[in-house]
C-alpha cells in the first residue's frame, strides 16, 4: 500500500475536504470510529449524516485513513441506498413506498409533487432546496400513505394536502 | 426508588411535539412547582398514548385518565382541578375514540400480549419502569439459579421458534452455538425489519427496548458470548436512539458490561445501523454488513453457529424472539407452550395494514384463523367492501384469497398454503386491488433490492418485472403466463438466499389464485379492479358534476376542461390516470371505466 501522503490536494468548489470546518468534522468521525471492528460502514454512515453525502474524494480519504482498498469503500457506498455521492437538497421530501402506502395512494401523491416541484423522484430542485425521493417502508403503515418531510412523518396525506406540505420549504428560498 | 402518588405520561411523538408537547410539559411542571406538588407527581415522556390527532396529550396514573387538546395556558386549571382538588377535569378528557392508539389499541378478546405487554405502558427511556414490570428478573434468575444448559433446555421446551420468519427452533440454534468450541462468540439481534407493511419490531424497540436487551444477555449467557450487536435499519432512527439510551442505562446499572450482577459474567452490546439494503435482513448478509462490507449473502453451511460474524460462532435471532425470552424464563416453558398450536407455540405479533378497519399491531396465539384476524381482531374490511386477499410475509410471501380465510395461522399451515409467515406483516386487500399490479409492485421491490450476487435473482426478477409491466400496460402476450411460471421455478431453485428463492412468491401465488385477472389483462385488455392505468379511463358523469372546478384545478396535466357550473370533461389523450380528480371530487361525479 502506498505511503500516506499529506500533500495538500486542490479540491473542486463545494468539496467538503476543501473546507476546513467540514474537514475537521470528517477527521473527528474517522478518529472516533476507526478502530471498531467493521469500521467502514460505521464511518460512512456517520459521514453521510454529518456531511450529507460521501463524495469521491471523501471515499478516497476514508480508504486511506482506514487502510482499506478504495474499491471496498466504493463498493459499500454504491451498495447501500442511504449513501449518496452528490450533495442533497437543503430539505428532503420522502414518499413511503411500502405496501400499505402504495395501496393507500402514494403514486398519486408523487404525481402531484412532480407537478409542483418540476422534478422527478431521485432529483433535487435546481435551486438545491428540495430533494424529492421515494423510499422504502418507514414502518408507519397504520397511517398510510405517509410522507416524510425532513425528519417529520405526515400520515394520511391526500393529494390536495401536498401544496400545504411543501409550502413552508418553497417559501423559504426567497 | 422515590414514591409518587401520581405518574403523568406525556406523549412526545413527533406529531405531538410539533403541536407543542414540550411547551405543555414545561408549563405543567412549572405549575406543579407553583402549587407545591412537584414532589408528589412524577412527569415522564413516553411514545404515543392516543392517536396524536388531539395532541398534546397526557395520561395520568393510577386513575388512567387521558387528557387531550392541551395548551400551556390550561395547565394552572388542570393542576388545580386534578392534582390539588382531586377532580377529573372533564373538559380535557379524551373522547372514547381517542383512547385507541393507531398502532396499538387495547387488546381485543382474542389477543394475548407477551411481546407487546409493556409497549405504550412504560417509559421506554427509563429502565426503572421496565424493572417495575419484573424487568431483568429473568436475567437475575438465570445468572444465579441456572446453568447455560438449563437455560437452553427451558427455551427448547417452550417450543419458541425464530420469529424472523424461518421458524427455526430457537433452543436448537442456541444449542448448536453453545457446542461450537471456537471463541469469541457473538450474539446478534436482527432488527433490520425491511418487509414493507411490517412494523412490529420497530414498536418493540421503541416501546420496550429492555426486553430485547435482557433476552440478548440471557442468550449470551446460554451460548457463552461476551459481545453482542443489534443491527437496526437506518429507516428507524427513533428505535436506534431509544435502544442506545436503554443500553447506556443498563450498563450504568451493571446489567451490561463486566461482572453482570456480580455473577462474573461479562457481556456488552453495540448498535450498528444499516444503510438501506433490504437484503441485509438475511443473516449472512447482515453479518457481512456489520463487518463493514457490502451486504451480500453467502452459502450455508457453514451456518452462523459455526462460522458467523468475523468468522466466529454467532447466534442471530430476531427482535421478537429475544423479547419473548425473559417471559419464558420467568413464567416457565410450560406456560409458553400452553399457547398456540401443536407445532407452533406461543404468540406472534402481526402488523395489520391495508384495507382493514383497525390497522395496527396485534399479538395473537398461533392457531387463530385468518378470518378471526381480519374480522374479529381487525374489525373487517374498510367501507364494508369485499375482502379480496391477504398478503403475508412481505415481498417473499404470497397473496392468499378468500378460500384460505379459515386457515389456522401457524408456520406449518401458512407454508403449506404456498406463502410464508415472514416477520409478521399482514396486508389486507379489498376488491379494488389489482393482483397483477400487486405482483408487479413486489417484483419492482425485489428486483431493486436484489444484491446482484447471483444471476437467477438479479436477471430473473428483472425479466419478470418487465413482463408484468407489459401486462399492466395492456401489451401482454398469450404466452406470458407460461414464461412467468418458467422463470419463477428457475429463480426459486437456483438462487442462493431467501430473498432470491422467495422473490417469485407474489407472482406464483397470484398466478395460482387470481389467474383470471392475468387472463383478463392479457386477452381482454381489461383490468377488473380498475387500477392499471393503460386499461382504464376516467369519466365525469353529466348531472352529478356541479362544475365546482376542483378537479380541473387539481389535475396535474390540465386534462380537465369546462366552464364553472357546467359539467366538466376529461380529455383521455392528455389524462395520465393519476386518479387525483376522483379523490378530490366532493360529489363522487368521477367514475373509472
Amino acid at each position: 500500500m502506498a505511503a500516506t501522503t499529506t500533500v495538500p490536494k486542490t479540491y473542486p468548489k463545494n468539496e467538503p475536504l476543501g473546507d476546513a470546518g467540514k474537514k475537521a468534522v470528517i477527521d473527528t468521525i474517522i478518529e472516533q470510529y476507526k478502530d471498531l471492528p467493521g469500521a467502514t460502514m460505521v464511518v460512512l454512515n456517520e459521514l453521510q449524516s454529518a456531511i450529507g453525502f460521501v463524495s469521491t474524494y471523501m471515499q478516497e480519504y476514508v480508504a486511506e485513513r482506514l487502510q482499506v482498498p478504495l474499491s471496498r469503500v466504493h463498493g459499500v457506498v454504491s451498495f447501500y441506498s442511504f449513501f449518496t455521492t452528490t450533495p442533497r437538497g437543503k430539505h428532503t421530501v420522502k414518499f413511503c413506498m411500502g405496501t400499505a402506502c402504495y395501496v393507500g395512494g402514494t403514486p398519486s401523491l408523487i404525481e402531484k409533487t412532480k407537478q409542483i416541484l418540476g422534478v422527478s423522484p431521485g432529483q433535487t430542485t435546481s435551486d438545491g432546496n428540495i430533494t424529492f425521493e421515494v423510499c422504502r417502508c418507514v414502518g408507519a403503515c397504520s397511517q398510510a400513505p405517509v410522507v416524510v418531510v425532513d425528519e417529520e412523518v405526515h400520515g394520511r396525506v391526500r393529494p390536495n394536502k401536498i401544496p400545504q406540505l411543501l409550502k413552508p420549504m418553497l417559501d423559504e428560498k426567497e | 426508588m422515590k414514591y409518587y402518588r401520581s405518574h403523568v405520561l406525556v406523549c412526545v411523538d413527533p406529531e405531538c411535539l410539533k403541536k407543542g408537547a414540550h411547551d405543555v410539559m414545561d408549563a405543567f411542571q412549572d405549575e406543579l412547582v407553583a402549587q407545591g406538588l412537584i414532589d408528589e407527581v412524577q412527569v415522564l415522556e413516553t411514545s404515543r398514548i392516543g392517536g396524536c390527532d388531539h395532541g398534546p396529550e397526557l395520561m395520568v396514573y393510577p386513575e388512567g385518565v387521558h387528557y387531550t387538546n392541551l395548551t400551556p395556558d390550561d395547565m394552572p386549571f388542570l393542576v388545580e382541578e386534578h392534582f390539588l382538588k382531586g377532580r377529573i377535569a372533564q373538559k380535557f378528557v379524551a373522547e372514547e375514540k381517542a383512547f385507541t392508539d393507531e398502532e396499538l389499541s387495547a387488546p381485543t378478546a382474542k389477543e394475548i400480549r407477551v411481546v407487546l405487554r409493556n409497549c405504550g405502558k412504560i417509559d421506554p427511556e427509563n429502565i426503572e419502569d421496565y424493572i417495575a414490570e419484573d424487568g431483568y428478573q429473568a436475567l437475575g434468575k438465570v445468572l444465579t439459579e441456572n446453568t447455560p444448559e438449563q437455560v437452553i433446555e427451558t427455551v427448547l421446551n417452550s417450543g419458541l421458534k425464530g420469529r424472523g420468519g424461518a421458524g427455526f427452533p430457537t433452543g436448537k440454534k442456541w444449542e448448536f452455538c453453545r457446542a461450537s468450541k471456537e471463541t469469541p462468540k457473538y450474539v446478534i439481534c436482527n432488527a433490520d425489519e425491511g418487509d414493507p407493511g411490517a412494523f412490529m419490531n420497530r414498536r418493540v424497540l421503541e416501546g420496550d427496548p429492555h426486553s430485547v436487551i435482557e433476552g440478548m444477555i440471557i442468550a449470551a449467557y446460554a451460548i457463552g458470548s461476551n459481545q453482542g450487536y443489534v443491527y437496526c435499519r437506518a429507516e428507524y432512527p427513533i428505535a436506534v436512539k431509544t435502544l442506545r439510551i436503554a443500553i447506556n442505562q443498563a450498563r450504568s446499572m451493571g446489567l451490561l458490561g463486566k461482572n453482570i450482577l456480580g455473577s462474573g459474567f461479562d457481556f456488552d452490546l453495540e448498535v450498528r445501523m444499516g444503510a438501506g439494503a433490504f437484503v441485509c435482513g438475511e443473516e449472512t448478509a447482515l453479518m457481512a454488513s456489520i463487518e463493514g462490507n457490502r451486504g451480500e449473502p453467502r452459502p450455508r453451511p457453514p451456518f452462523p453457529a459455526v462460522k458467523g460474524l468475523f468468522a466466529k460462532p454467532s447466534n442471530i435471532n430476531n427482535v421478537e424472539t429475544y423479547a419473548n425470552i425473559p417471559q419464558i424464563i420467568l413464567r416457565g416453558a410450560d406456560w409458553y407452550a400452553s399457547m398456540g398450536t401443536e407445532k407452533s407455540k406461543g404468540t406472534k405479533t402481526f402488523a395489520l395494514a391495508g384495507d382493514v378497519k383497525h390497522t395496527g399491531l396485534i399479538e395473537i396465539p398461533f392457531g387463530l384463523t385468518l378470518r378471526e384476524i381480519v374480522y374479529d381482531v381487525g374489525g373487517g374490511i374498510k367501507d364494508d367492501k369485499k375482502f379480496k386477499a391477504v398478503q403475508t410475509g412481505g415481498p417473499m410471501g404470497g397473496c392468499l384469497p378468500e378460500a384460505y380465510l379459515d386457515l389456522p395461522v401457524d408456520y406449518e399451515a401458512i407454508t403449506k398454503a404456498g406463502s410464508i409467515m415472514g416477520s409478521g406483516g399482514l396486508v389486507i386487500m379489498d376488491e379494488d386491488t389489482c393482483m397483477v399490479d400487486i405482483a408487479r409492485f413486489f417484483m419492482d421491490f425485489t428486483q431493486d433490492e436484489s444484491c446482484g450476487k447471483c444471476t437467477p435473482c438479479r436477471v430473473g426478477t428483472r425479466r419478470i418485472l418487465e413482463i408484468l409491466e407489459r401486462i399492466c400496460a395492456g401489451k401482454g402476450k398469450p404466452d406470458d403466463i407460461e414464461t412467468l411460471e418458467y422463470l419463477c421455478a428457475q429463480i426459486r431453485e437456483d438462487s442462493l438466499c431467501g430473498l432470491g428463492q422467495g422473490s417469485p412468491n407474489p407472482v406464483v401465488t397470484t398466478l395460482k389464485h387470481f389467474r383470471d385477472e392475468y387472463e383478463a389483462h392479457i386477452f381482454e385488455k381489461r383490468c377488473p379492479a380498475k387500477v392499471c392505468k393503460a386499461l382504464i379511463r376516467y369519466e365525469i358523469i353529466d348531472g352529478i358534476c356541479t362544475g365546482c372546478t376542483v378537479c380541473a384545478r387539481n389535475c396535474p396535466v390540465g386534462a380537465i376542461s369546462g366552464e364553472r357550473r357546467q359539467t366538466h370533461v376529461i380529455d383521455p389523450d392528455i389524462c395520465v390516470r393519476c386518479g387525483i380528480c376522483k379523490q378530490v371530487c366532493n360529489f363522487n361525479a368521477i367514475v373509472i371505466n
